[in-house]
């Protein structure tokens, strides 16, 4: 397609005036789009994962938490908690059992960062979602916003903390890879960067396409996680929620914060205008 | 409340000590053993032993809250139903200082007074729910702003509409105390606070509803619409109107005594104009509901368990009222006016709690039913504010009239000093 001069203006044109409405970082935020191909991830095949619960215990003792000693079955779904960022469950497919570990997907555009009001919720260039606690006032709006349900707050504490995996920020800082991607002896759990992995697991679809549904978990899903799943069954089957939309949490929210400022400009000269324009012959002012 | 005591407040005349005239003023007035104080008094001291309890043993100890339910009706109820209840404030201050509307003046400071309140009081109960109170001033103090959020525009916006409230109340302390100069300068300072008091709230009451924006795959279908933000405008203004009502009809005739004569025979036209507008406000709120109802397409919802209280909250709490709105302000019939706002007042907490908890993961097997703690503290906040209002009330000119002195100010200022902080051309 030529772009035509009245379109190239066309164009600038709005662009420009975007940016000055919302400010530069704002209007081009969705056009360069940071890319997170680069950035770390991690592969789960639910295909591989034999329940052996390795992941979990080295979980609990990577965060210094007591492992579980709850088996995974079927009828008896766990979630994550304050003591376990990490677990896996038993899912009764058309496959058989099928078993599926669970933690933060690290979202790409998080909603738990976007709904954070002191950005203790925080979104690394690495990759991980992180909770820092000098900032959290325990306000539980990353709970109300996460689409997984993975925040846990601690309830009994008088100084509680938010806990949730953070993909074992530490252990990466110091080269080494996540404590259950390292525990995994299936090596269902690959850790890796985000391009990388979602080449291995297409490779995986179409090398046996008979073993895998044509889906890759948290490629779309809420605009993408930086956790990815593979599975054999559809991933309603193993309790994944497959009515989340491809549409970025903070998407929901930008119209309503870009119209604030626009309200504070010209809500007062509106109003100001108003009480000029009603003012009687004896009203003061 | 005290409806026997027929003493006037008397102000801080010139000349008095100012110490000794504020701790004669800490006194109680009027009787003790009412019976509104019988049942309020034990309920104000248990909630503060509960407090005390939920500060000592935790959230988990004295909510039921839990991983799945974060948000139980200390902010379903107290925050998101008590800002909306407090939104008569900025909708009277908009009449009569944006549209000159000069029939609600001699209302104003009482609904000014119970916003002001309303949000010390309700926006305070944020401070019990939240888990580390003591990061509150995070993301005030700036080393942490979450631009990003919609709370972090609430947060800011309360805190700055707190502010413009209390500018626009203050002219009713300082000519309670007596102090003539400070009256003068506060006096200049009302519309610039009332302009911007409209700005902060209709962007806060819109965002209470934003915050659920969030919750798209949580809140159930009924509920959930972009337009939430549009509809927690809307119902804010019938939500205010509502209160306004209640509590005029009340302090009528609780403050009798204070109230002058004159406003007394414009009692019940304020009451049908601010009925007109709830049935106003509740008719386009109505329609939207229709608009996002037939664009969201959830027409099988509405035969669900959840559908049926989504017809309840439509058909009992929105026509309903409007109705007695409306047939009450031709009538001119008090009681019905009263029912209607009782009525609507209902509707807005069965609302504001349907997005907030019901409707909110109505899919869960076990759903948040909020412990007795839980109730009885939101019942001791609701009872301190009125407590608050009525020891204002008795003691500074809300319902009674300003001392004489103010008179000449405002002449005086009407001539020398621009009203508000905001640039308006001068007299001269």
């Amino acid at each position: 397609m030529k772009t035509t001069r009245r379109k190239f203006l066309q164009f600038t044109g709005t662009a420009a005036g975007a940016s000055l409405l919302l400010g530069p970082n704002n209007a081009f935020g969705s056009i360069a789009k940071k890319d997170n191909s680069q950035q770390y991830a991690m592969l789960n095949d639910t295909t591989r994962c034999i329940g052996c619960q390795a992941c979990e215990v080295a979980c609990a003792e990577q965060s210094g938490f007591p492992s579980s000693d709850t088996k995974p079955e079927a009828d008896n779904q766990r979630s994550t908690g304050t003591e376990a960022l990490s677990v896996v469950n038993a899912h009764a497919t058309d496959k058989g059992i099928v078993f599926a570990k669970t933690q933060c997907m690290h979202c790409d555009q998080p909603a738990c960062v976007s709904a954070c009001l002191v950005n203790a919720m925080y979104k690394t260039d690495e990759g991980p979602v992180i909770w820092k606690e000098d900032k959290c006032m325990g306000c539980r709006y990353c709970m109300v916003a996460c689409p997984f349900d993975v925040p846990k707050f601690e309830y009994g504490s008088l100084n509680p903390k938010i806990r949730k995996c953070v993909m074992c920020f530490e252990r990466l800082g110091e080269g080494q890879i996540p404590a259950c991607a390292a525990a995994c002896p299936q090596e269902a759990i690959l850790f890796g960067k985000r391009e990388e992995l979602l080449d291995i697991a297409r490779k995986r679809i179409s090398d046996n396409p008979s073993e895998y549904v044509r889906h890759i978990y948290g490629e779309h899903e809420v605009g993408g996680t930086n956790i990815l799943y593979l599975s054999g069954v559809p991933f309603d089957q193993l309790g994944f929620r497959t009515d989340l939309g491809t549409i970025p949490y903070p998407e929901y929210t930008k119209t309503f914060l870009y119209s604030v400022p626009l309200a504070l400009l010209l809500g007062p000269a509106f109003m100001l205008g108003l009480r000029q324009a009603t003012k009687g012959k004896d009203d003061k002012d | 409340m005290n409806t026997t005591d027929t003493s006037t407040p008397t102000y801080r005349r010139v000349g008095q000590d100012l110490w000794k005239f504020i701790l004669s003023e800490l006194k109680p007035k009027g009787k003790l053993l009412t019976p509104f104080n019988i049942i309020s008094a034990p309920i104000i001291l248990l909630g503060l032993v509960l407090i005390v309890l939920r500060f000592t043993m935790g959230l988990g100890a004295t909510t039921n809250l839990n991983q799945e339910f974060p948000w139980g009706i200390w902010i379903g109820l107290d925050v998101v139903t008590g800002v909306a209840f407090a939104a008569g404030a900025y909708i009277v201050t908009f009449m009569v200082y944006v549209l000159r509307m000069e029939k609600y003046h001699s209302i104003v400071r009482a609904t000014v007074l119970n916003g002001f309140l309303a949000y010390i009081f309700y926006a305070g109960a944020l401070a019990l729910d939240v888990g580390r109170p003591w990061k509150m001033i995070n993301p005030i103090i700036g080393n942490s702003f979450g631009v990003s959020s919609v709370l972090f525009l609430v947060a800011w916006h309360f805190l700055l509409y707190m502010m413009a409230q209390f500018i626009e109340f203050s002219p009713a302390v300082a000519e309670w105390l007596g102090l003539k100069k400070l009256r003068k300068i506060l006096g200049t300072l009302t519309v610039g606070a009332v302009v911007f008091g409209i700005c902060l709230s209709m962007l806060h009451q819109s965002g209470l509803g934003a915050l659920f924006l969030l919750a798209p795959a949580k809140l159930h279908p009924l509920w959930y619409t972009e337009y939430i933000p549009v509809l927690f405008i809307l119902s804010s203004v019938f939500a205010g109107m509502s209160i306004v009502i209640i509590e005029g009809t009340i302090s009528h005739r609780v403050f009798r005594h204070l109230i002058s004569t004159k406003n007394h025979a414009e009692h019940m036209d304020i009451m049908v104009g601010l009925s007109r507008l709830a049935a106003a406000a509740l008719f386009v709120y109505f329609f939207m509901k229709i608009l996002v109802l037939v664009h969201g397409m959830h027409w099988h919802e509405l035969l669900t368990p959840m559908g049926h209280l989504y017809l309840i909250e439509m058909i009992g709490f929105v026509v309903l009222p409007f109705l007695i709105f409306v047939i009450g302000a031709k009538n001119r019939d008090r009681k019905l006016l009263l029912s209607g706002a009782v009525i609507t007042a209902v509707g807005i907490i069965f609302n504001r709690l349907n997005i907030s908890v019901i409707a909110f993961k109505w899919y869960a097997p076990a759903h948040y039913v909020p412990s007795w703690i839980e109730i009885v503290v939101t019942l001791a906040v609701v009872f301190g504010e009125i407590w608050a209002f009525r020891w204002v009330a008795n003691r500074m000119p809300v319902f009674s009239e300003s001392p004489r002195w103010v008179k000449t100010l405002d002449e005086d200022t009407e001539q020398t000093v621009p009203a508000g902080a905001v640039p308006v051309k001068v007299k001269k």
